[in-house]
């Protein structure tokens, strides 16, 4: 069967922390094995990777992919394919697609358009409600069987607080992971964070106690059951010392950020540009750099694209008629770079940040480079240099924030269970 | 905001009051008194727009609004025409393909007034650079051309702003009028710019417009020069924001006895239309202190001057008779 040698890169592995030079042999999918040098073996491809970085291929934890519903936003064929481009081998799915993740036959047809579109992996999210209405309890276990690694609320907080708890204790009885969004349904009503910009321009506002009302709640339903959970998007510094007390009190719980957020602000949205309408809202400098501290100290553990490709009539309009959301799988990888070239981490935990630490959020066997572990590998040119412009996106979403950016970090290789699905000259 | 302003510093649209240089605002107020000449005379007009096409687009309907938009217009010999686009929301793409629309037209300048905030700085993005915007009001954004005549109001009374206290007094929440006055007030070195509202009614961070904040009328009326008082919507009710209207007025109303607390000197201004036991007394917006009906005439003073700076046409006159 095929063989793979991606030789002579740097192996950076945040799992098991290796960092060092040598050569990575895949063979039938899986990784064989790492470090050593070429022992002449006859691998049917060669990938060189001198002055390379070689480390598991991403893992985004909250990708929209257009499908099903959206076709006219984006599909499962042109994200997936963007998402390789960018080093990102397993796409989360959050459930709030059209129909919503909440049946086994959605599932199916999500996997039927990922096995078509033959680029990344793509993980389905369950809903945890029917309909993600907040109200009846979605068939989680059929779900889980027809594929979903986790079950979601899909960015709907559940209203009800009876109805959480109940789907809360029913995920649990099957062990499937829940990823939830912290917010209070009630105080999500607006646009722009409850600051100086939103009062200037005069928009509806979601402030910061929208997000650590919700999060209170969630984890002291999640702490009254004693089951984990994991929560998404967090946008505000005040939700930090929430988090910390829940896990001072033995919860067990897992956050991610949206890249957006460690470099924006409410700043951003002060020309009324529509690509800075996000959700949660970007807030302030100072709740930027602690979420920034928060990934560092790894009180945060995943950093996400909370990919939302847009069309353009979607950002046509004034701001507050607008949709929400960030065009972000071709700038996930670059962005994290940039963190360590910022100096706010390191390369192993940035790395950790899309790769280890989404794995062990979804329970999968991927995001790691070890012996025996799917063969799903970023090979990237660290100095690489690029601009993020519209002609250059990937992505069939337009509405990246980033636009105009310098974006160090390209990738030359990505390697999905073993086939090469992306090499950069032959895209180029 | 360099969208309203172009490379040699002419206004170019007239979106909001905020970031606008202090002789810019003191010229459209200068141009403003010399239109006044003009509407008290017999024979209303003059020609400097002979020939040029404005048109009110009123996406939210305001018959008072357009009406003096329309009237100063036509003092000015323009040709009007009124798009009104009703209650119903237009969405993004229809409102662009609708303005290229109206584009070929040729139409100079549209007024354009817009339940959304950002409404008008949307449209002056993307009409072509011969067609000049003015904002006749955009959700809670911005109102320039009420704020700016507010201060010629201000001005004709008091003279200089320097020295004055200016009190607002409401729901500053929802208000565009009051972000503009605000930016427009603190654009003319006005001394001091306070609003005054229960904390329901005031955005977050108000201070950073650069106002002080007073909960209680009492003392935030204290000394006031001028005191601007706003229309208090009815179906603030409904959101919580206030107990009742009743509960209102006894608080926040402006009494005979409250506006004693201010300078004895004071003017009362209101934009309009008013709410009589609301947000003010019968013998108060009626009274001498109240300069409420000079304030729409001299609106008309202030459209005519704003629409004749951004069409470049007092300006190209006055170098003529140069």
């Amino acid at each position: 069967m095929s063989r793979l040698r991606i030789t002579g890169g740097r192996i950076i592995d945040p799992a098991s922390g290796r960092d060092e030079h040598g050569d990575v042999l895949i063979c039938q999918g899986v990784i064989e094995s790492i470090g050593g040098q070429s022992d002449g073996d006859q691998a049917e491809t060669i990938i060189d990777a001198c002055g390379q970085i070689v480390c598991p291929g991403l893992i985004d934890l909250a990708a929209r992919l257009g499908e099903p519903g959206s076709e006219n936003k984006a599909t499962i064929a042109s994200e997936s394919a963007a998402a390789v481009a960018g080093g990102i081998t397993t796409l989360a799915l959050p459930p709030d697609t059209s129909p919503a993740i909440d049946a086994p036959s959605v599932v199916e047809l999500i996997r039927r358009r990922a096995s078509d579109a033959d680029a990344a992996r793509v993980l389905p999210l369950g809903a945890l409600t029917r309909g993600l209405e907040g109200e009846l309890l979605a068939d989680m276990a059929g779900l889980q069987r027809a594929g979903c690694p986790a079950v979601s609320d899909g960015g709907h907080a559940i209203p009800d607080s009876l109805v959480l708890q109940r789907a809360l204790a029913y995920a649990a009885t099957f062990a499937i992971p829940t990823l939830l969004s912290a917010t209070d349904p009630d105080l999500d009503d607006g646009c722009l964070h409850d600051g100086p910009v939103a009062t200037r321009l005069g928009l509806p506002t979601i402030p910061a106690a929208a997000e650590t009302a919700g999060l209170g709640r969630t984890l002291a339903i999640a702490a009254g059951l004693e089951v984990p959970i994991h929560v998404g998007h967090l946008s505000a510094r005040a939700s930090l010392p929430v988090l910390r007390q829940a896990r001072a009190g033995g919860g067990r719980v897992t956050a991610d950020v949206a890249i957006h957020q460690l470099f924006f602000t409410q700043q951003d949205a002060a020309g009324f540009d529509a690509n800075f309408h996000l959700r949660p809202p970007l807030r302030t400098t100072s709740d930027r750099e602690a979420l920034r501290r928060a990934v560092a100290d790894g009180e945060i553990q995943v950093v996400c694209s909370d990919h939302t490709p847009q069309d353009a009539d979607a950002k046509e309009g004034p701001f507050g008629r607008t949709q929400p959301g960030a065009s972000g799988l071709d700038t996930l990888l670059p962005m994290v770079l940039r963190l360590v070239e910022e100096g706010v981490t390191d390369l192993l935990t940035a790395l950790g940040t899309v790769t280890s630490a989404p794995a062990q959020v979804l329970g999968l066997s991927t995001g790691r480079l070890a012996p025996g572990a799917p063969a799903d590998v970023c090979v990237l040119d660290p100095e690489g240099l690029g601009w993020c412009r519209t002609e250059r996106l990937r992505s069939q979403g337009l509405n990246a924030p980033f636009l105009g950016w310098e974006m160090t970090g390209l990738v030359n290789a990505t390697v999905v269970g073993g086939r090469v699905v992306y090499r950069r000259h032959e895209h180029a | 905001m360099s969208q309203q302003i172009d490379a040699n510093g002419q206004l170019r649209h007239f979106l909001t009051t905020e970031g606008l240089p202090p002789d810019l605002l003191n010229r459209l107020l200068d141009t403003a008194d010399s239109f006044t000449g003009v509407i008290d005379k017999s024979v209303k007009k003059v020609p400097l727009l002979r020939g040029r096409t404005v048109v009110n687009l009123f996406f939210e309907p305001s018959t008072r609004t357009r009406t003096t938009f329309e009237l100063a217009a036509k003092r000015l010999s323009a040709d009007v025409l009124n798009v009104d686009m009703g209650t119903t929301s237009v969405k993004g793409e229809s409102l662009a393909d609708m303005l290229h629309n109206l584009e070929a037209m040729q139409a100079d300048l549209f007024v354009v007034r817009h339940a959304d905030s950002g409404a008008a700085n949307y449209i002056a993005d993307r009409v072509d650079d011969s067609v000049a915007i003015l904002n006749a009001g955009d959700g809670r954004h911005a109102h320039p051309t009420q704020a700016m005549l507010d201060a010629l109001t201000i001005r004709r009374h008091k003279g200089r702003f320097e020295p004055l206290t200016v009190a607002i007094v409401g729901d500053i929440l929802h208000s565009r009028v009051a972000r503009s006055q605000i930016h427009a007030l603190n654009g003319l070195a006005t001394g001091e710019v306070r609003v005054i509202a229960p904390r329901t009614l005031l955005p977050e961070d108000i201070e950073s417009l650069g106002v002080k904040v007073y909960y209680d009328p009492d003392e935030g009326l204290k000394d006031a020069d001028v005191v601007i008082m706003l229309r208090l919507q009815r179906e603030r009710m409904q959101g919580a924001l206030l107990p009742s209207e009743g509960e209102y007025f006894k608080r926040y109303g402006l009494t005979r006895e409250r506006l004693a607390r201010a300078h004895p000197e004071a003017i009362v201004m209101h934009p309009g239309p008013i709410n009589r036991g609301v947000e003010i007394e019968s013998s108060v917006a009626d009274g001498r202190q109240s300069v409420i009906l000079e304030q729409v005439t001299n609106g008309i003073a202030i459209r005519m001057a704003v629409m004749s700076t951004v069409l470049g046409a007092y300006h190209d006159a006055g170098r003529e008779a140069e």
